[in-house]
């Protein structure tokens, strides 16, 4: 066979070569302001992230294949072990948590004095995300959970020991959410010791957060845990973000350098937890002072 | 003759298949920087030895699906693909008929060119950029270009054959 290399047309049909990379150059432009400016072109990602969702699923289809025989070529004896491991923590957090009611309900009565919003109880959904690799530049992850499961757009996800990111995109049957460490990613966070608020920016490859907009004298040490401040509605307020690990206060600069360390295991982590928004709660009706101070 | 242009179409769209997933195949992290650009070395060979058949259009709808994919800004690789796919195809006799050192540096430039495009527009949405970007996913793809030529040539010339 011979190469069809010269057999070009003399008078190339339809419109040429070089107005149609034109009109797609510009087309892909369009494109990348709609989707950088806003969630303008979120039904076209849908479509397409359902498209594509067949080759995640093959990719991820070995890995989990693997998961599984390990799961089942486990020895008897490892599995006693992880079970006794896993009563033993069991057994913590149980004692931990009836701990955390009992302090839950003092706050709701101390609120209620207060006549503050109250809190509203938090509703979750396990998901796993799907062994693909995104961009190495940003910090994304696939989730196997898609609208069909009830996924939203704004939804938290949280790990074991804290923040991991938040559903960016929903499609039917998957989704995809960006972790706290992408650079497009900011969250309203507060350092528990002092209570002083601030922003964690992400800042990609270097897997860490910057605490930005922090004055030199700011109350702000190595080894501080910042948790969400829940400001801004869009993460349940109290959950661990972090721990700071640098501190860097020249005085040049306007503001201090803070770098922040994720408490949640990003890279690793296979299941996730969804967390619904937070919806403020309506505020309770004024009462009779006389109905407060009665028992 | 339209038996073996069904079987050549099914050649292309299965071959810029698995190059996607491969762009998503799971890789420790230290790797990521390095990973080769595969959607843009299969669609550099078939723009090379079917200008007539696959050109801009496939190149920016392949751009589409790996943007997605990949979870860039929608359009980031199609923009990218599409003038890399003009280009070759511009070329397309001249790059052919180069020996295969300069044609593998021809495809360095190439990948150098869309490696710079995708991160330029990193760039402009303020992520930070690794210097190291701009070189280590273009040289291995240049490494790797021989063997998938070899590859999508011994394809393309069982589907014309059979």
């Amino acid at each position: 066979m011979v190469l069809k290399t010269g057999d070009k047309p003399l008078f190339e049909r339809g419109p040429s070569a070089l107005a149609r990379v034109v009109v797609v150059a510009v087309l892909s432009m369009v494109l990348m302001t709609a989707d950088h400016r806003g969630r303008h072109v979120d039904a076209m990602r849908s479509l397409l992230a359902t498209l594509v969702y067949p080759l995640q699923y093959a990719i991820d289809l070995p890995i989990r294949g693997g998961n599984w025989l390990a799961d089942n070529l486990s020895s008897r004896l490892a599995l006693m072990r992880e079970n006794e491991r896993l009563r033993r923590e069991n057994f913590s957090a149980q004692s931990k948590l009836e701990r955390y009611a009992e302090l839950e309900a003092e706050n709701r009565r101390l609120r209620d004095l207060l006549d503050s919003a109250a809190r509203v109880g938090v509703q979750a959904l396990i998901a796993e995300r799907l062994a693909v690799d995104l961009d190495p530049y940003s910090r994304r992850i696939v989730l196997n959970k898609g609208i069909r499961d009830g996924v939203q757009v704004g939804q938290s996800l949280i790990d074991a020991n804290g923040i991991m990111g938040q559903v960016v995109e929903a499609g039917p049957f998957s989704s995809s959410a960006v972790l706290i460490t992408d650079p497009s990613h900011a969250l309203p966070v507060q350092v528990r010791r002092s209570g002083l608020l601030g922003i964690a920016v992400g800042t990609g490859p270097l897997d860490q957060l910057e605490l930005t907009h922090v004055p030199i004298n700011a109350d702000v040490l190595v080894g501080d845990v910042l948790v969400t401040s829940g400001l801004g509605g869009r993460f349940p307020s109290g959950y661990p973000v972090g721990r700071v690990v640098s501190v860097n206060r020249d005085s040049a600069r306007p503001f201090a350098q803070v770098m922040v360390e994720s408490s949640a295991d990003l890279e690793r982590n296979r299941e996730v937890l969804l967390v619904w928004p937070e919806q403020p709660a309506p505020r309770a009706a004024t009462r009779p002072l006389s109905e407060l101070a009665a028992p | 003759m339209t038996e073996s242009t069904a079987r050549i179409n099914w050649a292309v769209a299965g071959s810029l298949v698995i190059a996607l997933m491969l762009s998503t195949l799971p890789m420790p992290s230290w790797a990521a920087v390095g990973r080769p650009a595969w959607v843009a070395l299969v669609l550099v060979y078939w723009c090379l030895t079917m200008p007539d058949r696959v050109g801009v259009m496939i190149a920016w709808t392949t751009g589409l699906l790996l943007d997605v994919m990949s979870g860039t800004l929608l359009g980031q690789h199609a923009l990218g693909l599409s003038l890399l796919a003009f280009v070759v195809r511009h070329r397309h006799q001249w790059l052919w008929g180069l020996p295969l050192w300069q044609q593998a540096f021809s495809v360095f430039v190439l990948m150098f060119a869309y490696q710079t495009v995708v991160l330029w527009i990193n760039g402009i949405r303020g992520f930070p950029v690794i210097a190291s970007a701009y070189w280590a996913a273009p040289l291995v793809s240049t490494l790797l270009w021989p063997w998938i030529s070899v590859i999508l040539r011994d394809l393309r010339r069982k589907c014309v054959a059979a």
